[in-house]
């Protein structure tokens, strides 16, 4: 694995199969009475948070505590970095600290790329989400949840995604989600369709190892997941649809939608979902949906990405006595 | 007056010659000239051009002292070989009156390293709703006759139509920072591939080209002259290409990195790369270079934009547009024209000194090296090669885009009126 996760096209497909395989093995713990490890006892990570997200923070949050890390939060309201040199100037707090690795949240696309290369700090940085660029911690969550819900939990292990078929279905323009998934779920083998109003496709996608679609009902029949990206109402008053009605119409999932689906197949939502206009409240209740495993497989996820980053050579849980393949590297 | 002798320079590129300065002026021009009393300047294998005039220079003063001043950038622009630079009109305050515009061209006289022409905004305060008093700007001891609000479109048609208008009283031109606002919301970089892959605003090129498109029009529906800034794509060189073919009174400019450098940089997010005009696609670089050789592109202009560092090391998104250019515009069109073989030295010459004077209509600059002609003249050496090291600029600012990157020629010699601004490759 490289030092940083700043992206998940960065990432290899053995280096993606480590983490999914890694972050199996933190499940279980999650279902022991006690919920922690010592892996990463006496680490520091700060969570440095220049953009509000609670669930993102929480869930990272979760991870480094299961491990034993000692955590900072430390929160920048968009007002004070109004001056460009404030990421520079905490980066630098930081490493004076003796922070171990900060996971970075950041408005701008690409700051988590600068704090690694700029020689501001020397820690790893894991990207938390930047801008409108990637969120690869999500993208490994969610193809975690793909994994054991189309693959299997134990039968999915040094495994990757070949050969299903994953639906994107919204604002991908606008979507760092979107941009990681796309890059994953290729590198693991799965063939992906976007699905969005043109508007809504960046200029200049044509290369990306997927399909595009503007026809949601002739991709559905052919998808082992669909994805629901959140489209948020303020793009309406930038024309980027006509209406709240007519986007739901088009591009919304329904009961009716999901019929046309494969039996097996599984509806997922980064969230936190605004029911109504992108997805039925029955679709989001609905037991096919994983909005909460992938909540649960988010903590799951994150261990993995930081034990492996930070961990060094160990086996991650060594009270369990499964034996472990050749892993750590 | 002294006398100094340059021997055995290739005048334009061509033949070995002396050049025999006396004053302020150029005395004679041949072979063999007896040095006598002058000072003699060996330039042997040297290319001797006319001073450079760079019609597209921000020299922040007044108000951003901390990034540049007249001073220090009429240093840089001597080291780069210009003895006239064209100072843009996004100071602060704007130089929208007579006052700010009489204030910078009289520093840039009193400092003597080149000649400071202020260009007059084109609306009060660059907003684009009023027409700023040009008629004042021109009637100062400025003598205005470039107008731009560059760094903004005027995006209003019907401004726009007024301003080309109203400066034909005066045989002046608007210079037109094409950028339609509303496509460019939220700009970053250049649309296409790289912006849809880094998730940075996109600047697509039908934002620059619309805007071309238009303001030809109305130049020739009021018979007036535009003179576009820094164009920097494929498609906006074929609408000027149309437009002289109709006989439209237009000129454009393209800055020496719009000629060698692409959006594929961007993805190092570093923001020394962040510049507007964005940098675009490789193939936007050809045509650009091609359209410059074949003199569609009228040409080459600096946009030299100083920063001070703390602008530019931070996250791409927080950072200032631009990068500073004057001290190596030479090189660059050395390394993408001449070393190219797209364009001969006397080409250099026309683009980067006779035709920029012209389209500003600056006396004095621009002319010819030949005896009586006043004696503002560049001096390089074209077989030096050198790694770019932003230490030694004199500009006050670094934020350039070429830092260890190694590039051909370096100027030896510049003479602004008869006496050495540059000296050996030194600032006198
Ligand atoms: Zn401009």
């Amino acid at each position: 694995m490289k030092r940083h996760l700043i992206s998940a096209a960065d990432l290899t497909r053995d280096d993606a199969v480590l983490i999914l395989d890694t972050a199996e093995e933190m499940a279980r713990v999650a279902d022991r009475p006690i919920k922690k490890l010592p892996t990463l006892r006496g680490r520091t990570i700060c969570n440095l948070f220049f953009e509000d997200s609670t669930r993102t923070r929480i869930s990272f949050e979760a991870a480094e505590k299961r491990l034993s890390a000692d955590v900072i939060n430390f929160a920048a309201k968009g007002s004070s970095v109004s001056k460009g040199e404030s990421l520079k100037d905490t980066a630098q707090t930081l490493e004076a600290m003796g922070v171990d690795a900060v996971v970075i949240r950041h408005g701008a696309s690409g700051a988590p790329y600068r704090l690694a290369t700029s020689g501001w700090i020397d820690a790893p940085v894991i990207n938390a989400g930047d801008g409108t660029h990637e969120h690869p911690t999500q993208a490994l969550l969610d193809a975690f949840t793909m994994r054991r819900r189309l693959v299997g939990h134990d039968a999915g292990i040094g495994k990757g995604l070949d050969g299903l078929r994953i639906t994107i279905v919204g604002d991908v323009l606008h979507s760092r989600v979107a941009r990681s998934n796309v890059h994953l779920l290729h590198t693991l083998g799965a063939q992906v369709t976007l699905v969005a109003p043109p508007t809504l496709i960046p200029v200049g996608a044509e290369p990306w190892p997927c399909e595009v679609s503007y026809d949601l009902d002739e991709v559905l029949p052919k998808s082992d997941a669909v994805m629901m990206l959140r489209v948020q109402r303020e793009r309406m008053n930038a024309a980027f649809f006509p209406t709240e009605r007519e986007y739901s119409r088009r591009y919304g999932l329904d009961a009716e939608r999901m019929a046309k689906m494969p039996e097996h197949a599984i509806v997922m939502h980064p969230g936190p979902m605004v029911r109504g206009m992108e997805i039925t409240a029955e679709v989001a209740d609905s037991d096919r949906c994983t909005v909460v495993e992938q909540v649960a497989n988010g903590v799951s996820a994150r261990m993995a990405v930081l034990y492996l980053l930070l961990g060094g050579s160990e086996p991650a849980v060594t009270t369990t006595s499964t034996p472990r393949t050749e892993e750590s590297k | 007056m002294s006398k100094i002798l340059i021997r055995g320079a290739k005048v334009l590129g061509g033949e070995p010659q002396d050049v025999l300065i006396d004053g302020e002026t150029i005395d004679r021009v041949g072979t063999g000239i007896e040095a006598g009393d002058a000072t003699v300047v060996e330039a042997e294998g040297q290319i001797l051009l006319p001073g450079l005039v760079d019609l597209h220079t921000h020299l922040r003063e007044p108000g951003r002292e901390d990034s540049e001043t007249v001073l220090t950038g009429t240093r840089a622009a001597a080291s780069g070989g210009y003895t006239a630079v064209f100072a843009m009109a996004n100071t602060f305050p704007v130089a929208d009156t007579a006052g700010v515009v009489e204030q910078v061209w009289r520093l840039g006289k009193e400092h003597g390293y080149c000649d400071v022409q202020p260009i007059g905004a084109v609306t009060v305060g660059l907003e684009g709703k009023q027409l700023a008093e040009l008629g004042a700007m021109h009637d100062s001891a400025a003598n205005v006759k470039v107008f731009s609000d560059d760094g903004k479109c005027v995006d209003d048609a019907q401004i726009m139509r007024r301003a080309l208008e109203y400066v034909k009283a005066f045989g002046g031109v608007v210079a037109q920072h094409a950028q339609e606002p509303r496509l460019t919301e939220g700009a970053q970089m250049n649309e296409g591939v790289v912006s849809a892959e880094l998730g940075l605003g996109g600047w697509p090129a039908v934002a620059e080209e619309s805007i071309i498109a238009r303001d030809v029009l109305l130049a020739e529906h009021v018979g007036s002259r535009v003179h576009i800034c820094h164009l920097s794509t494929a498609g906006s060189v074929e609408i000027v290409r149309w437009a002289k073919s109709r006989g439209i009174d237009v000129t454009a400019e393209v800055t020496p990195h719009h000629l060698l450098l692409t959006d594929e940089l961007v993805r190092t997010y570093n923001p020394v790369y962040k510049v507007n005009p964005p940098l675009r696609t490789e193939r936007d670089v050809m045509a650009l270079r091609e359209a410059l050789a074949d003199g569609t592109i009228d040409i080459v202009a600096t946009d030299h934009a100083p920063h001070p560092h703390e602008d530019k090391d931070c996250e791409w998104a927080a950072a200032a547009m631009g990068m500073v250019g004057l001290e190596t515009a030479l090189s660059v069109v050395q390394h993408t024209m001449v070393d190219t073989g797209l364009l001969d030295w006397a080409g250099v010459a026309d683009r980067m000194s006779f035709r920029p004077a012209h389209i500003g209509r600056l006396d004095g600059h621009g002319r010819p090296v030949s005896a009586g002609e006043p004696a503002n003249l560049t001096l390089l050496d074209p077989a030096y090669r050198g790694v770019v090291n932003p230490a030694d600029f004199a500009s006050r600012s670094r934020n350039t885009p070429y830092e260890g990157l190694e590039l051909p020629g370096r100027v030896t010699h510049t003479f602004l009126r008869g006496r050495a601004t540059v000296l050996d490759g030194t600032l006198a």
